[in-house]
């Protein structure tokens, strides 16, 4: 990934932006921050926090013009929050002692402020800290300048005075009732004039970005830009501080203009949602301010905006504990690791590249696009854990083996139409795909074939490019030498893969196609059950097949419920990215959040997500259940088939498809000995990931080699073989050709160096 | 089904001869280390309790599947 490609990505995410109130505010007060505080309870982090923005909160408190209000979310539902008011309460309940304010070493260097209004003492609080030597020059007899007149009535004398009195404890020289002309400031290396409302020709040329008044070395802002009629307390201090940054540059030498278009007033980027939001109306602010009772519920008030719009519906976003900006940034490093823990492997591997979290982003931003593209990279680094997806590559390689894989007619002969069920229908109900592919004779004419394999999906899903063409390019292959028929596809993952790696292919879904042969219900089935469809998330874009879907099953009886989250914003089944296996726990947390969504059974056109739905305990329909079975309400208990009965299934369905209808038998291959599991055990096996045919494979190495562990008083027998890249132990009773009975059975990685002369 | 700590050890079937601690070599992800395990003194066959492989050994192959 390229760091430009990062940014790109990492700026389509925006919930880092500052909440519309910050943004608005010219001195970008954190109020999101300061509600949360206030909200509870906790007033000296509140005034910490404001400190961080204001160098003058009471007084900022007491007088604030509140540029934040017009663009507070509260304000359309309730009221703005009083904001103002909460700053007041923080410096009252907050601070109980005088503020220490720490100041950089001395730069031997002088300013003049000319006007002690908001602006000139911000602009000197601002300089003091950064080291300067600086002069207050105020023509009148006290602090405040124009804000005493236009704040009379709001600015109580105490509030000023305790807030100002930070500006001698600084060291700032105030010189009281001394009129001074800022262009005549002999001694000063700068100077900021911030009389006031001023004349406008005072100083005709005040550049709007970097305060320069004409003269090298002096600076204008405050009221002056503004005029007499519009005077703008927190505008003020902003010009103060951004005046200051200027002279700061300017006795510094450095660059006026450079990296400041975040300063002032500005609009936000941050999307948040506002459909659930209740209105709570907003308090009356009394004249001496809130109690700390009023003040906290005011903080509460706040909707402590932000986006995670992709976070709230995804387990996957959620369970890492940020949003995909962060997590963008996490993976790239990851990329990035010569030496060292590539600590997101795992974040990288979790997802389910369902894409819903694009559907929901106020900016299109698809964490399946950067955790695919990431993967791709982690395998051609060579730093893709095997463990991730082994046993998924293993699952497609058997399906595109002889055992499985198979085409009807036989090659030299040719169909225009093939029925391409997909190695997951093949698996999970073989005598389906049997009845579909005659049902499609029937209705579309004989000259339909079949042909079993696995498009490549899982090789896709894990990154794995090598695969992923050699299972297409098998697939084109046999697809030509059948005289380049029309594909008709079960499963929206084949359709899918099809669909962007061989744009040019005449493929059509077989529920469009059922759909269209008008399939229609027999009379027992007339009042069927009441069910909601869960659409397969790589039919997210298949508006067609969505609807075929719906057609079918009312057709053939269902009553349809929609579930909140369907067709564009469909959830996955965890099944997708192959996160069942990369991180199976999160996978079954994020299976048990979609089965929540209804407690009615529910009914789907993807076998996978059919079959994980059953294997949680969720009643879930296949279309195919409808069509083909006369008591589809009990076939939605049906179980779902264990990873070694998935391969059965596809090797049986072969075996029966070629004894059946090319009348010639296949080898029967089961000279296997005979297993017994019991179901608990079973249920271990299946949590592992571990088959019975690599068991078999122990116990007959075992049997062979007699290299095996006994337990004296027991007839139980313990032996290990490595299969492919994984050790299986299986602990057993039985000897010689069998039966076994199989107790436990666990695996690993790691390779075990046997020798006998350690 | 675990191993209980209570019954008795394995014994290696073909040498009938109880399995003593011994250092035997582990391979990862291109690194080797030795670890203490029980082994067979005669023939080598190496014993990894289930409980062993579960979290010791499951922790250790993440930890080098991802450096």
């Amino acid at each position: 990934m390229e760091k430009q490609r990062l940014q790109e990505l990492e700026n389509q995410c925006i919930q880092e932006c500052a909440p519309p109130c910050t943004a608005a505010c010219p001195v970008h007060v954190d109020c999101r921050g300061l509600a949360l505080f206030m909200a509870r309870g906790d007033f000296a982090a509140a005034v910490k926090l404001l400190r961080k923005a204001l160098p003058f909160p009471a007084v900022i408190g007491a007088v604030c013009d509140q540029p934040c209000c017009a663009y507070c979310n509260r304000g359309r539902v309730g009221g703005a929050i009083e904001m103002a008011a909460l700053e007041r309460a923080a410096a009252r309940f907050g601070e109980t002692a005088p503020p220490r304010i720490s100041l950089l070493p001395s730069r031997g260097k002088s300013v003049a402020i000319v006007g002690s209004g908001l602006s000139g003492l911000t602009a000197a609080f601002d300089l003091r800290k950064k080291g300067y030597s600086v002069t207050v020059f105020e023509k009148d007899g006290r602090l405040g300048g124009s804000l005493r007149e236009h704040a009379a009535g709001r600015l109580f004398p105490e509030i000023a005075e305790k807030d100002f009195s930070v500006i001698e404890s600084m060291g700032i020289e105030v010189r009281l009732n001394t009129a001074a002309d800022p262009r005549d400031l002999p001694g000063f290396d700068a100077v900021y004039a911030a009389p006031g409302a001023a004349p406008a020709h005072a100083f005709p040329a005040i550049d709007p970005l970097t305060y320069e008044a004409g003269t090298p070395g002096v600076f204008a802002g405050g009221s002056l830009l503004r005029g007499s009629g519009n005077y703008s307390p927190i505008f003020s201090v902003s010009d103060g501080r951004r005046a200051a940054v200027s002279i700061d540059r300017f006795l510094q030498g450095a660059s006026l203009t450079a990296s400041r278009t975040g300063e002032g007033s500005l609009g936000s980027c941050l999307y948040t949602k506002m459909d659930a939001v209740a209105p709570v109306p907003a308090p009356c602010v009394p004249a001496q301010g809130f109690t700390n009772e009023a003040a906290m519920q005011e903080g509460a008030r706040c909707l402590q905006c932000q986006c995670l719009e992709c976070v709230k519906v995804c387990t996957y976003l959620e369970s890492f504990g940020g949003y995909p900006k962060k997590y963008v940034r996490e993976i790239y490093n990851n990329l990035s690791i010569v030496m060292g823990v590539r600590q997101s492997n795992t974040l990288t591997n979790s997802c389910s590249l369902c894409g819903l979290c694009a559907e929901v982003c106020p900016n299109d931003l698809n964490m399946a696009d950067v955790c695919s593209e990431a993967r791709r990279t982690m395998v051609s680094q060579k730093r893709m854990p095997a463990s991730a997806h082994d046993f998924a590559l293993r699952d497609m390689a058997f399906a595109n083996s002889d055992a499985c894989a198979m085409a009807l007619p036989a090659p030299g002969g040719t169909c225009s139409r093939l029925f391409f069920p997909g190695c997951q229908l093949a698996a999970s109900a073989p005598d389906h795909v049997e009845k579909c592919y005659r049902l499609l004779q029937e209705k579309l004419g004989s000259d339909v074939g079949l042909l079993l394999r696995c498009c490549g999906a899982p090789a896709d899903w894990a990154g794995r490019d090598d695969l992923l063409e050699q299972a297409i390019d098998e697939f084109g292959e046999l697809h030509r030498s059948l005289g380049s028929p029309q594909l008709i596809l079960a499963c929206p993952s084949c359709s899918r893969v099809f669909k962007r790696l061989l744009p040019g292919l005449d493929s059509v879904s077989l529920w469009e196609i059922l759909d269209r042969a008008g399939i229609a219900a027999p009379e027992a089935k007339a009042a069927g059950p009441v069910v909601c469809l869960h659409d397969p998330c790589s039919a997210r874009h298949d508006d067609a097949v969505q609807e075929s879907a719906r057609q079918i099953a009312a057709r053939l009886g269902c009553r349809l419920e929609e579930l909140p989250f369907s067709r564009r914003m469909t959830a996955c089944c965890s099944f997708g990215g192959l996160q069942w296996f990369a991180n199976n726990k999160l996978a079954r947390a994020g299976i048990g959040r979609r089965m929540r969504e209804s407690t009615r059974d529910y009914l789907t056109y993807c076998s996978m997500c059919r079959d994980l739905f059953a294997g949680q305990g969720k009643r879930c329909l296949h279309m195919l259940d409808l069509l083909f079975e006369d008591d589809a309400p009990g076939r939605a208990g049906r179980a779902c088939p264990t990873w070694s009965q998935r391969r059965d299934n596809r090797a049986r369905l072969k075996r029966r498809l070629c004894a059946g209808i090319k009348e010639e038998t296949m080898p029967e291959t089961d000279g296997r000995p005979e297993l017994i599991i019991a179901p608990d055990v079973q249920a271990v096996l299946e949590e592992r990931f571990i088959l019975t045919h690599d068991i078999t494979r122990v116990i007959e190495h075992a049997e062979q080699t007699g290299r095996k562990l006994t337990r004296p008083g027991t007839d139980r027998f313990l032996a290990h073989h490595r299969v492919g890249s994984v050790t299986y132990w299986v602990e057993y009773t039985g000897t010689g050709s069998g039966p076994f009975t199989v107790h436990t059975a666990y695996s690993h990685r790691m390779e075990i160096r046997e020798r006998a002369d350690i | 089904m675990t191993t209980g700590a209570k019954e008795p050890s394995w014994l290696c079937a073909a040498c009938g001869i109880a399995l003593e601690r011994g250092m035997v070599e582990i391979a990862y992800m291109g690194s080797a280390f030795p670890v203490e395990l029980q082994r067979c003194p005669r023939c080598g066959i190496v014993y990894i309790p289930e409980e062993l492989a579960l979290t010791r050994m499951a922790e250790a192959e993440k930890i080098l599947e991802d450096k």
